[in-house]
Parts: C-alpha cells; structure tokens; sequence
C-alpha cells in the first residue's frame, strides 16, 4: 500500500464522500416522510389510502435498490421523463426507504396501548394534537433501534449509486481502479470512508435510544 | 333532587356491538354536587356507560345531554365536549414520556389553550391537595400505582369538569393504596363536585354516594339512597349480588364441634 497514492486520493473520496452524505440525508429525511405518513394512513385504517400505501410498501420492499434505480433512470425516459443522475438516486433511496420507515413506524405505533389513546382524548385533545403530544413521542421512542438500522442500511444502499453514473464513494474507487490499477488503495479508502460516515451515526443513535428509553417503562 | 340543576341527562341510551346488547336501555339524571355510585355484576354494561358518556363509544339509540346541550352522536366538536368531563380510568394511564406536571397540565394548556404558569399554578396547588407535590417533577413511572391514580384524578380535575367519571379507579391496585385514592374522591364529593362513579368497593360505594344505580345486563335494576339500596334491596336481584359481597363466619363452626 502506498501512502502517497493515499494521499493523491484523499480529496477525491473527501468530495465523493460528501455527495454520498448530502444524497442519503435527503434520502432519509424523505424517507422518514413517506414512511410516516404511510405508517398513520396504515394505523388510522384510511380506507383507499391504505391499500395504496399497502400495495407501495410490498413493492418496494420486494425489489432491490438497483433496479428501482434502472427503472428511474433508463425506463422513465422512454416514456418522456428524464430525471438526473441525482434526482434518481434520492428518488430511488426515497422509495425504497419510504417503506422500511414505514415498518420501523408501525411497529412503534402499535406498541402505544389504546388506552393512551383514550386518556388524551378524554383530556379534551384533538386527533391531531393527540398524535403530536402523545401517539408519536412514545411510538418514535420504541422505533428508535429500528430507525438505526434503516438508516445505516440506507446510507450502504447508496453503494448502487454509481450505476446511474452519480460520482459517489463506489464511483470514485471504480474509476481510480479503471485508471491507474491501484485496486488495494482505491479499495481501502472506500472501507474508510464508508466506516467514518457510519460509525458515528452508530454512536449517536446509541445516546438517542438510551436517553428516549421511556416508553417502555410502563407508565 | 329535581330542583337542583341539572348537568348530565341520559335519556334511553342504546348500545350494543353487532348482536351484543351492551346497554339496553339507560336513564339517568344527574344534578349538580351529586354523587352516582353505579353498582352490578361485571358485564352489566357499568363501564360502557361511562365511555359512552364521553363519547368513547358511540351510541346507537336515544340522548345524552350535558346542561341541557345534546352531546351524544357528536363527531367534529367531541374534544370540545370532553373538555367538561373528567374521566380516570382503571389502569390510571398517565403519559409515561411527560412528567407529572406535563401530565397535569398538557390538557389545560393545549386543549383549553390556557396560559401555561396559570395551569401549572393550579396544578401544583391541586398537587398539594393530594400530597404529591413533591413528585411533580418526576416520571410516572417512578410513583406507585395509588400515587398515580391521584395524579390521574388531579389531571382530570385541572380540566374545570362539569362532570367528573371514575371507571373502577381502585380496581388494579393493592389495598393499601386504595383508600388514599378513595379519600381524595371522598373530599372532592364534601367539596360539591359532581361525579360517576363506578366501582365494586361497596363500603366506599355506601359512604360516598348520594344515589345507587344497580345495573344489570344493560339495564337500571334498582334505583335508590345507599341506606335503602344496601339495607333493604328491592329486588331479588340486586339481593344476590350484595350477598357476594358478604361471608359466613367458618371459624366459629369448627371451634364450637
């Protein structure tokens, strides 16, 4: 392994990196958008609705990332819709993490007993603030692990990325191999990278679940 | 009793769940400061009644009014109606992510849009009242269950209630916390409060009600003063459940052999 090969790649990877982390933010955000309200049109029972947040989740859980993306990106156009390189990867990292968001909400809405339902209703409480105040901050407590891992699962899904031609992490090791053969170098900052956007998310997850640990103490 | 004015009417409520007669037919008059205990085996339909009167359950024949406004069957306004009536409930269901004055005050400052240290003023004195002010800062869960009851009660009443519902509140808990949660009820009763109460401490029951309602299989059976229902029950069947309530001596049998 050669250091200065390292080193000449560093920027590269620094800027890669950086495409990678703003992709998967918006992605996730997304995500845990779609996957919200899908969770609460499922929880609500929203006839309509439902089935179609129903049929959505199955499809996208049952197909893999890379060809949702080649469907984006080399089916759509045939069809009149030409979407970049980016807005295909945040939309494919959207739909398919939409529904894992969805699982990792449900599961959190249907540990909040009935019962707290009902109290804050008889509190006076609209559907909505009873939502806010008190369907949501224990839901979310108990989905946190579930949340850690749909994030770091999300974040390696980006790895496909390179596919529709987007210059991230994976893009970068690839065309440095392809140009100079130096595969252990290219290939060793690629692990770092991803280890140095991921192991802090790891961390920071941690603290969030032991300092929201509430729900399940009973009340 | 009928000069007194009247806060809840119920008028030949129904309810049932498919082919299930919860309630057959209900009436009822409350007035104000009075104190309805409702009595009857499990099943009689006790514990719907009160969730139909705050509109936990839909009703399916007849009305029920809160001074003189027709409550039941509303749909859009419900919050509006449920803020003038307390319910606590069984497994007292404080919100286990709030501490106790978040718990108290969440209802008065975002469902009445009160002014926050207005509501938490009110809940802390409320606190005090119940002995608990010391706990206000805490979890739910680091309070016992009779603790929690109280705090339960406090919540509802910071609410302004016209009417307060007790569901079975001292059912889930161990009996030496029992009666610090019946004391709070019975000084709200001298204090003039207007209160439901359905429970199966019949003592209690005895002490605090101004009026019996001995409900059986979704109907009012007996109707009367505790002194009456308990000392001289009308019916053969309020007759057999008061007996469940009361044990032969079997000691005195072997030592007299």
């Amino acid at each position: 392994m050669n250091i200065d090969v390292l080193k000449e790649y560093a920027p590269a990877y620094f800027s890669a990196a950086g495409l990678t982390v703003r992709i998967a933010l918006i992605g996730i955000a997304g995500s845990f958008l779609v996957g919200l309200l899908c969770s609460l049109i499922r929880y609500y029972k929203i006839p309509g609705l439902r089935q179609i947040a129903g049929v959505y989740i199955e499809l996208s859980r049952n197909t893999p990332l890379l060809i949702q993306l080649f469907f984006l990106y080399f089916g759509l156009p045939k069809i009149g819709i030409l979407l970049s390189s980016e807005t295909c990867a945040i939309t494919g990292l959207i739909f398919l993490g939409g529904s894992y968001m969805a699982e990792a909400f449900r599961s959190g809405l249907e540990a909040v007993p009935n019962i707290q339902i009902e109290s804050a209703l008889s509190l006076g409480l609209t559907k909505g603030q009873v939502i806010g105040y008190i369907l949501l901050p224990q839901a979310v407590s108990v989905s946190i692990p579930a949340f850690a891992a749909n994030v770091i699962f999300l974040i390696k899904e980006t790895s496909v990325f390179s596919a529709v031609a987007l210059a991230d992490l994976m893009y970068t090791a690839k065309s440095f191999i392809g140009m100079s053969y130096n595969t252990d170098e290219a290939l060793f900052m690629l692990v770092l990278s991803y280890l140095g956007i991921l192991l802090p998310i790891s961390v920071i997850f941690t603290i969030i679940e032991r300092k929201l640990r509430y729900a399940g103490f009973g009340n | 009793m009928s000069k007194k004015e009247e806060i809840l009417t119920i008028n030949h409520i129904k309810k049932d769940y498919g082919s299930l007669e919860v309630i057959k037919d209900i009436s009822l008059t409350v007035g104000k400061g009075e104190v309805v205990v409702v009595v009857g085996p499990s099943g009689c339909g006790k514990s719907t009644l009160l969730r139909c009167i705050n509109g936990l359950e839909t009703i399916q024949g007849g009305e029920i009014s809160l001074k003189g406004e027709i409550i039941s069957g509303r749909q859009k306004d419900m919050h509006l109606v449920r803020q003038k009536i307390g319910m606590v409930f069984q497994s007292y269901d404080l919100f286990p992510h709030k501490n106790i004055l978040d718990n108290i005050t969440l209802g008065p400052v975002k469902a009445q849009h009160r002014k926050k240290e207005e509501a938490e003023e009110e809940a802390e004195k409320l606190l005090v009242r119940v002995g608990l002010l010391d706990k206000k800062d805490a979890y739910p869960r680091q309070l016992s269950g009779g603790q929690k009851q109280r705090v339960a009660i406090v919540r509802a009443l910071c609410m302004h209630p016209e009417v307060m519902l007790f569901d079975e509140v001292t059912a889930a808990l161990d009996p030496e916390m029992v009666r610090e949660v019946l004391d709070v009820m019975l000084e709200l009763a001298r204090e003039g409060s207007t209160m439901i109460i359905v429970t199966h401490e019949m003592q209690f029951a005895r002490a605090i009600a101004d009026r019996i309602i001995f409900l059986d299989k979704g109907e009012v059976v007996e109707e009367g003063t505790p002194e009456e229902f308990f000392e001289n029950p009308k019916t053969e069947r309020a007759r057999k459940f008061l007996n469940v309530f009361e044990f032969d001596t079997v000691k005195g049998v072997e030592d007299k052999k």
